[in-house]
């Protein structure tokens, strides 16, 4: 029974939807270009663009390093190291010193992500871990009032989040909602321009490479958490359409929270992870002792996530 | 063939194509040089006082390899017994292979016309390799009664249209053959189910009709019992433990004709799937080779092309071109060596595309993670791996393109080579 041509044998299924992992990587990398440029580079011009190639590359090199180092097959061609990158720098000041990136995608990609197994093993998200990190270790850095302080444009560039903090709501009054989406605003090089954002996530979800019920229900839990307080003294906390534009909610709802490997995947367990990371921020932002509590709260619910997960419906046949 | 669409926030619909318009009767294949019987019984077992390399077989002869009831062939050509050969199936079923070199004439065994009549009995005894492969084991057991048959009407697979042109146009051998199968089995209450956007109007048929969804997996045997039961079948039941049992529309109309006719059928139907995606019916003698088909429809086989028994999502592909046509061969597909989606080693990222997407409701993503480990045992105790209904659909949607229906056949296969094992033992040491 032998034939002349060889024939290829596998498993069923002998079909595939055409999916890949460095197709999904790409399509969140270009999501994230329009805040990324029209927000953070068109706006921080050169040291902006230092930061994000320094980021992106060093994150690729990273993976590749360890990738060498733990004798496993190189995995730097799925984007999924470009992205941590290209995320990283997007959280990152744009005058950030060379080391602190450096030591960002070394935490990121190292102890975020490798350590763990690589991609799909990282319980925390890898680049909410390494800002954290970061803002902790050196939080001068993070201080966007002292780190942009050269650029001046013709709008009010103090960071909204550090005015809320230090003025109060009286101190806001000075910003509108209409400037925090058009990316006039202080911030993370690829945190401040709303619109793109917005865009970039709904391009995401609209494709399906990120799911809808994260970040709808992450913004849904910063409204109404930020509402409650702010019904309860309307002079000390600020309204929650500040909350939602300013700081790291936005990139954070839609480019953090839904990082696959760290987030649930069913449907309740995903409304109240995202929820709860939205609750968190505005707690770690009204109460705690941070400016913006985004990356934290994302790191709480992240820790939540197998937990959560535990919500599922009962398999078919199931005899309990 | 089929892929995602530009939407992706809800999970995508996979639909069983209808049959086209312009299908008619497919004509028969030229009578084949040689056909290739697999009679399911390890060759060791086959006896040379049964049967030998050399005799003589008529055409609907019946070739008893074994004394074991089952462990027969029907001759599907007039000749001589030219090789009897183990043949190792998939996951480790064990074959014996006969091999019919042609005769110059045909002529008709009559054996099955002295016991045509409809009896429990003489259907086991004959029919059991008739196109569709009809089981009537399931009424062998007294204390599993059987009270409903299904009549499968829906294709086992995606692109797959015998079941379809069986329904459209042998509706006749159909009810000739319910009307058979109530008097073999004495079983009254006989289901067909038929996919939704079938021609109807059947008239009285013998039979209620019941209509399934155009989406897959709707047509796997289990969701159509469940459908037909009305309730869910609890892991680790049987369809016998729920007194169902199984017979494709085809095995009815082969039932049909058999016991109208006097004579058992030897041509089976076969949906072919050429390189392009095209589709069109084809009737063979059960045994040809897949050669004899691919020669009919002048396929030039590359190097490293695939050729598939059976549908995309739950077929299985082959090695040769000499595979021949079984009496369950519903399909054969081929796929170019350029169309083929390989698997990889990828991790799963967790993306949940497949536990939106399963059936059976199976957290396929933790899942898989013990599969992957070959912690088969934690996999079927707390991540409900015996809910499977292997339709193949986490694989086909997987980001990592994990072979996962792979891992899954691969756990429950080695699951019950451990009990079938820890029973023998238990046996042995009881003696």
């Amino acid at each position: 029974m032998n034939s002349q041509k060889k024939l290829i044998v596998s498993h069923a299924p002998f079909l595939h939807i055409g999916s890949g992992i460095t197709e999904r990587n790409l399509h969140i990398i270009y999501a994230a270009l329009p805040a990324l440029l029209l927000g953070g580079l068109f706006r921080f011009g050169i040291p902006a663009i230092g930061v994000v190639c320094l980021s992106v590359s060093t994150a690729m090199l990273w993976e590749l390093l360890m990738n060498r180092a733990m004798k496993r097959p190189v995995s730097v061609g799925d984007g999924n190291a470009a992205l941590i990158g290209l995320l990283l720098a997007m959280l990152l000041p744009a005058t950030a010193p060379w080391w602190l990136v450096i030591t960002g995608t070394f935490v990121a990609i190292v102890i975020g992500k490798q350590i763990f197994g690589g991609i799909g093993g990282n319980a925390f998200n890898p680049v909410a871990l390494s800002v954290a990190i970061l803002m902790v270790s050196w939080k001068d850095y993070f201080d966007f009032n002292g780190m942009l302080m050269n650029y001046d444009p013709d709008f009010i560039m103090a960071y909204p989040l550090a005015t809320l903090k230090n003025f109060g709501v009286s101190g806001i009054e000075q910003y509108s909602i209409g400037d925090f989406l058009i990316g006039r605003q202080s911030g993370g090089i690829g945190a401040t321009f709303g619109i793109g954002l917005i865009l970039g996530g709904a391009y995401l979800i609209m494709r399906g490479f990120i799911r809808w019920e994260i970040s709808i229900a992450y913004l849904a839990g910063v409204f109404v958490t930020a509402l409650l307080f702010n019904l309860v003294d309307p002079t000390r906390y600020a309204d929650p359409f500040f909350h939602i534009f300013t700081g790291y909610t936005l990139i954070g709802a839609f480019f953090l929270a839904t990082e696959d490997s760290s987030s649930p995947v069913n449907f309740i367990p995903m409304l109240i992870y995202g929820a709860a990371g939205g609750l968190m921020t505005i707690l770690i932002r009204n109460i705690g002792a941070y400016i913006d509590g985004t990356v934290l709260a994302i790191l709480v619910i992240n820790l939540i996530n197998p937990l959560l997960d535990k919500i599922r419906p009962k398999a078919m046949g199931k005899v309990v | 063939m089929i892929k995602r669409s530009f939407f992706g926030f809800t999970t995508p619909r996979i639909q069983y194509l209808p049959m086209p318009g312009q299908v008619t009767t497919p004509a028969p294949l030229k009578r084949p040089d040689n056909v290739t019987l697999l009679v399911p019984c390890p060759a060791g077992d086959v006896d040379d006082k049964l049967v030998q390399i050399g005799d003589h077989v008529k055409t609907g002869q019946k070739i008893s390899l074994t004394s074991a009831p089952g462990a027969y062939g029907i001759a599907s050509l007039s000749g001589t017994l030219s090789a009897i050969d183990r043949f190792p199936g998939e996951a480790g079923r064990e074959y014996t292979a006969v091999t019919i070199t042609a005769a110059a004439t045909e002529t008709l065994d009559n054996a099955f016309e002295d016991r045509s009549e409809p009896t429990l009995e003489n259907a086991a005894a004959f029919l059991a390799c008739a196109p569709g492969a009809p089981s009537f084991e399931p009424f062998t057991e007294p204390d599993k009664p059987i009270h409903t048959i299904i009549v499968n009407g829906m294709d086992q697979d995606l692109l797959v249209m015998t079941a379809q042109y069986t329904l459209a146009f042998r509706m006749a051998d159909i009810q000739a053959g319910i009307k058979f199968l109530k008097a073999v089995t004495g079983v009254e209450n006989i289901v067909l189910a038929t996919p939704r956007d079938a021609m109807h109007g059947y008239g009285e048929i013998g039979a209620s009709v019941m209509t399934m969804d155009a989406t897959y997996p709707s047509g796997l045997p289990k969701l159509i019992a469940q459908k037909v039961l009305g309730e869910e079948i609890p892991n680790g039941k049987s369809f016998q433990d729920m007194g169902v049992c199984f017979f494709t529309a085809e095995a009815v109309a082969s039932i049909g004709r058999a016991f109208s006719d006097r004579q058992i059928p030897f041509e089976k139907t076969i949906t072919f799937i050429d390189k392009q995606g095209n589709r069109s019916l084809v009737s063979a003698r059960i045994g040809t080779p897949i050669a004899d088909i691919l020669k009919e429809y002048q396929v030039s086989l590359e190097e490293k092309d695939r050729i598939i028994i059976g549908g995309p999502m739950t077929g299985h592909s082959i090695f040769s071109t000499q595979y021949p046509v079984q009496p369950f061969t519903d399909a054969i597909l081929l796929q170019d060596h350029g169309d083929i989606a390989l698997t990889s080693d990828y991790p799963c990222i967790n993306c949940g595309d497949c536990v939106r997407m399963c059936p059976a409701r199976i957290q396929v993503n933790l899942l898989v993670r013990f599969l992957e480990a070959g912690f088969y045992e934690e996999a079927a105790e707390a991540y409900d791996l015996s809910a499977c209904l292997e339709c193949g659909i986490c694989s086909y949607v997987c980001v990592s393109k994990i072979p996962i229906f792979q891992y899954i056949r691969l756990a429950k296969h080695e699951l019950g080579r451990v009990a079938s094992e820890e029973t023998a033992t238990e046996e042995a040491t009881d003696e």
